[in-house]
């Protein structure tokens, strides 16, 4: 078939679905700390790839560290921990300095936290520099992984599917098996209600952005291990996470992955088959397309305005 | 600029200083008599009996500022020493620095300030293809003179401006030629940017490939500037199993290529890889161990051991650290005050024209990739270098060309 | 003045407001500054279109699109490619493969002029495009998306996505579009040289003069009922939709408008810079261009061209003296004007002038609504303030 053997048709395919499943969890890292907060308060925060940058470099320079006093191989586990802590602790900040301020005004929200993406783009480059950086990584996720002699499985690509799968749970836990989790879902349903039983919305507003946060800053370590950081690294993201956000509908933590899953399959194979920038474009496409037949997004029950 | 000047004479001063620069100007008032400004400059240039103005224009804020970094450094470093051997027909450079912030607009906005306003006598600048493209009307309009340092897509030709890059046919049939004959290679995967320097490039490589090598291109292939996502194509690759890929991804989108094409177990053991838009910079991101082993074709590598490179080496770590690195587009902007300095002294004159008329024939026998001639074309005759990675983050020249014509406008490739 | 003059300016204090800035723009800046400094201002008052159509849309409609660079670049590339071709005739382009095409599509292997070019060998055809495509185009995203009633934030990203989708194809298929370089070397338009200094004097009048045209077309609509109208669909508009009115055709409406405004600015764009590029499609021209709106005050007209001259000369001043500092600047201003003054310079200047009572306030109460400045105060109104007897009143 097209002068290629079975076998290598074959391993293609397995290569080609493992590459689609990378750029799922990749999309899905990205999009779920914004789906959290879009799902909470309405608004986008545009702001939302410096906080992965944040990660990221948080990521850069313990490794840094690490070489310096020998502990490579499992400074990671640190630094995804690091990460969530500093863009939790900032975004815990900068909800309170900011955010609760325009929680009537989404659209202005949208204007302050690109405004704010700004300011931290500078702020990387002036700490950093303007030069991309790379992290060093532990040995064991160099390579690849062969289950048979011509099938190569990318095992930094393994590790951000774990780490994706780690941190969907958690967040599901979150959501629907804790307390602060019920807290957050009954002021998403009611806030006046929810303020009337007692619980401090305001205060769960702000954990919950500081959360989305949180965990955009472990996307950014994740991602140290496939692609570099560099001080606009976050604006190459914000995209495609919107599209993902928007497209699986607010508030559903089952659309987000199930539009993260189809967003990535769609253009991993569109990519194979066609040049990379018009696989994107088609994809991009797509979801226009559809979003605008059912603006709702996939999942989510009720007309948004 | 300045600032510029205090620092120079701050760090500059000393006796050897001093010597330097009484024998600068020494030779300078020997060689032509009569230096007095109106003589030398006609044209209502920034030109005074002590000074002269010249610009520099680079992203300094924005995407590109990565990678145009290094190439302000190059220039400061090299008016600095030409200031300190004192200056150009006895006038110390003044310079006027403008952030072209990796917009395009903003490069022509910038030039036509530095050329209408400040009168500047010349313009160190522009990185990419886009930005040059945008200032080159003002250049021709104003009748400025720019010194471009990037090698690039060719197909270009403008008396405003002379090319110290190498422009594609310099950079590409050599090391096609090398690459077929060291590897025997016959297939090749072409993949780059998409955008007009890879796919010109490509388009060259292509025919080269197809008529003089008779080989065959396998695939070719343009990732959207910025992508980060290489699985699908790395697949394609791993389907097609060319002989060599060769690659010009640049920018953040370089850095994932090479490392999922590694995690991809494509490594140099697997695969012969030839890139042209790999230098020392880039590196800095990629990581010598994604890297390592795979080729880059360019005119210069910072370890290269000429006398001319260990001096200019030496004396860059010396003003921007010990840390920095030196890449191919570093060097030739390096050279761009020098070829200025050069013409002037040859034109006895600062005019635009005169300079424009005196540069072409002259051999900069210093310049750190070694001697390199100033053609008709406005380009350089330069050699071509074949360097392979290791894991430092160094390449090992592994083949040096003889010297190439410029040809911007390569007949039998377009 | 008569009533529909004295309509259309806004009365007393709008005719001051449109005077003084004439006298700013026609009078002031090409007397005060030299032509590099004006074609510069030139060049800011193109984005001062897409301002004003901002106020338009987002300030009295409540539709914030982030896709403005859209039309503002399908205007600038079409009279790029009506330059491009006249700049390329066959002697001098005789060096390449196929004489008489753009030298990028030359390079791009192409042999012959694509389609979709033909028409901008043509001056009045191209005009025509530059107003009708544009709007076409806006007419069939509002069609799908207010007919659905998609709106606010939903709107905002999808415009977004929009602009970036256009910006990759025209990146990706630079044979037909010159690619990430856009479409340069533009110089002469029927013959004449765009690019000497009285040209450019004249470019930056006529400019001018469109702009005036688009402020005053824009308060035409704005102060007719259907401005109220709008106003009140920002506000509340549910309600209007109760009232029987179909607030999606509305919306579709004043999306075209915008988009056309934008479109002109474009073409503006690229007769004072001479080229074109993919640079002002994307993402972020489109949201730089929402805050000189915001900055200016999103619901002043007049506002919006202060706010982008203002914002302009700081990003010029700053990234001449302080480049490391323009980012801060930047954002800081935007999250400044977005926290602490929603009205944008034209609030400030509200405040400020209603201090002074430099104005009369007869004369708000009689065009309620009206003029700019009481246009910010319907701002922080709900529609029950503004009622219909106001609208009456303003009709009669």
């Amino acid at each position: 078939m097209f002068g290629y053997s079975m076998a290598d048709i074959g391993n293609i395919m397995v290569m080609q679905g493992f590459s689609g499943l990378s750029m799922f969890t990749v999309l899905l890292l990205m999009a779920l700390g914004l789906a959290i907060i879009f799902g909470q308060m309405g608004v986008i925060n545009m702001a939302h790839g410096e906080f992965m940058t944040i990660g990221a470099y948080t990521t850069v320079m313990l490794s840094k560290v690490a070489t310096t006093y020998g502990f490579v191989n499992y400074y990671f586990v640190f630094a995804i921990i690091l990460a969530f802590i500093l863009a939790f602790a900032l975004g815990y900040f900068i909800e309170f300095i900011m955010i609760r301020h325009l929680y009537k005004r989404p659209l202005d929200t949208l204007l302050a936290t690109w405004g704010l993406s700004l300011v931290m783009q500078q702020s990387f480059r002036s700490t950093f520099g303007a030069k991309e950086v790379s992290a060093e990584l532990p040995e064991w996720m160099l390579g690849s992984f062969k289950p048979t002699p011509d099938i190569d499985i990318p095992i930094n690509g393994v590790f951000v599917m774990v780490l994706a799968l780690f941190v969907t749970a958690g967040v599901y836990l979150f959501m629907y098996r804790s307390r602060w989790g019920l807290r957050v879902r009954a002021t998403v349903q009611n806030r006046v209600m929810a303020g009337a039983v007692g619980i401090n919305t305001q205060k769960v507003d702000r954990v919950t952005f500081a959360l989305g946060c949180g965990i955009a800053g472990v996307a950014g370590a994740a991602f140290t291990t496939i692609a570099s950081t560099g001080p606009t690294t976050g604006t190459l993201y914000i995209v495609d996470s919107f599209m993902v956000v928007v497209f699986g509908g607010a508030a559903s933590l089952m659309g987000t992955i199930a539009s993260a899953f189809g967003i990535a399959q769609a253009q991993s194979i569109l990519q194979f088959f066609m040049t990379s920038s018009m696989g994107k474009v088609s994809t991009l496409l797509v979801i226009v397309g559809i979003l605008m037949m059912k603006p709702e997004g996939l999942f989510a029950s009720k007309l948004r305005k | 600029m300045s600032t510029l000047n205090r620092r120079n004479f701050m760090k500059v001063g000393g006796a050897l200083a001093a010597a330097l620069l009484s024998a600068g100007i020494l030779t300078n008032t020997a060689l032509a008599a009569d230096t007095s400004t109106a003589k030398v400059m006609t044209t209502g240039l920034a030109v005074t009996d002590t000074t002269v103005k010249v610009g520099i224009l680079h992203s300094a804020t924005g995407t590109m500022a990565i990678s145009e970094t290094g190439s302000i450094q190059a220039e400061k470093l090299a008016i600095e020493q030409i200031n300190a051997m004192g200056g150009i027909l006895g006038r110390k450079i003044e310079v006027i620095q403008e952030d072209g912030a990796s917009d395009w607009p903003t490069f022509a906005e910038k030039a036509k300030k530095l050329l209408a306003s400040d009168k500047v006598a010349a313009v160190m600048g522009c990185w990419t293809s886009a930005s040059r493209k945008a200032a080159l009307p003002v250049f021709e309009k104003e009748n400025g003179l720019l010194f471009y340092p990037t090698f690039y897509e060719g197909l270009e030709q403008s008396k405003n401006v002379f090319y110290t890059g190498q422009e594609a046919t310099q950079q590409i049939l050599a090391g096609l030629d090398w690459i077929a004959k060291e590897k025997k290679a016959k297939t090749f995967y072409l993949i780059g940017s998409d955008y007009i320097w890879p796919r010109t490039s490509m388009k060259i490589a292509r025919k080269h490939i197809e008529q003089h090598l008779h080989g065959s291109v396998v695939g070719e292939e343009y990732i959207a500037l910025g992508d980060t996502q290489f699985g699908s194509v790395i697949n394609k690759i791993k389907l097609k199993k060319p002989d060599v890929i060769y690659a010009a991804v640049v920018g953040g989108s370089n850095v994932a290529w090479f490392k999922q094409l590694n995690a991809a177990g494509l490594n140099s053991t697997k695969q012969t890889m030839l890139t042209i838009s790999v230098t020392e910079d880039e590196v800095l991101g990629i990581g010598g161990e994604n890297l390592a082993g795979f080729y880059s074709a360019m005119k210069y590598f910072q370890s290269q051991t000429n006398p001319e490179n260990l001096k200019f080496v030496e004396a860059f770590k010396k003003k921007w650290g010990e840390k920095s690195v030196i890449g191919d587009v570093t060097q030739a902007a390096y050279l761009g005050p020098w070829l200025y300095k050069a013409a002037v002294e040859r034109a006895g004159s600062f005019d635009v024209d005169k300079v424009q008329a005196a540069l072409p024939g002259y051999v900069f026998k210093d310049a750190p990739e070694g001697a390199v001639t100033v053609e008709k074309n406005h380009h350089l005759t330069t050699k071509l270098r074949i360097g392979q990675w290791g894991k430092d983050g160094q390449a090992k020249v592994v083949y040096t060309s003889a010297y190439i014509k410029p040809d911007p406008f390569p007949k039998g490739y377009q | 003045m008569n009533a529909s003059l004295s309509k259309l300016v806004g009365g007393k204090e709008g005719l001051v407001g449109l005077a003084v800035l004439a006298a700013i723009i026609f009078v002031v800046l090409p007397l005060g500054v030299d032509i590099f400094r004006l074609n510069l201002v030139g060049k800011y008052l193109t984005y001062a279109f897409v301002a004003v159509s901002l106020v338009l849309l987002w300030g009295n409609g409540g539709i914030l699109s982030l896709g403005q660079g859209i039309f503002f670049g399908l205007g600038g590339y079409g009279m790029a490619m009506f330059m491009k071709l006249e700049a390329s005739d066959p002697i001098t382009t005789k060096i390449q493969t196929t004489p008489g095409i753009p030298d990028f599509m030359d390079w791009n292997q192409i042999t012959s002029l694509p389609w979709f070019w033909e028409p901008f060998k043509s001056l009045p055809l191209t005009i025509l495009i530059i107003l009708t495509i544009p709007a076409l185009f806006a007419y069939l995203i509002g069609f799908a998306m207010f007919k659905r009633r998609v709106g606010g934030v939903y709107f905002a990203i999808i415009t977004q996505a929009i602009a970036l989708i256009l910006s990759i194809l025209i990146v990706g298929q630079q044979g037909f579009t010159g690619g990430v370089n856009g479409i340069t070397d533009l110089k002469t338009v029927w013959g004449w040289d765009t690019r000497n200094d009285s040209a450019k004097y004249i470019l930056y009048y006529l400019n001018g003069f469109l702009l005036f045209g688009a402020i005053l077309l824009s308060k035409y609509v704005l102060n007719s009922k259907f401005g109220m109208l709008l106003l009140a669909m920002r506000d509340k508009e549910e309600r209007v939709r109760f009232s029987g009115y179909d607030v999606s055709n509305f919306k579709i409406f004043i999306f075209c408008l915008a988009a056309m405004i934008s479109a002109v600015g474009g073409a503006m764009f690229t007769l004072q810079v001479g080229f074109m590029s993919p640079s002002f499609v994307g993402i972020v021209p489109s949201i730089e261009m929402v805050i000189f709106c915001a900055v200016g005050g999103r619901a002043s007209l007049i506002g919006a061209v202060y706010g982008t001259l203002f914002v302009n000369f700081g990003k010029t001043f700053f990234s001449e003296s302080y480049p490391e500092l323009w980012l801060f600047i930047m954002g800081g201003l935007f999250i400044a004007v977005v926290m602490f003054f929603p009205d944008g310079l034209a609030g400030v200047w509200a405040k400020y002038s209603h201090k002074l009572n430099f104005f009369k306030k007869k004369s708000r109460l009689t065009t309620a609504a009206v003029t700019d400045s009481t246009k910010i105060d319907a701002g922080k109104k709900t529609v029950k303030e503004i009622d219909v007897t106001n609208i009456k009143g303003a009709k009669a």
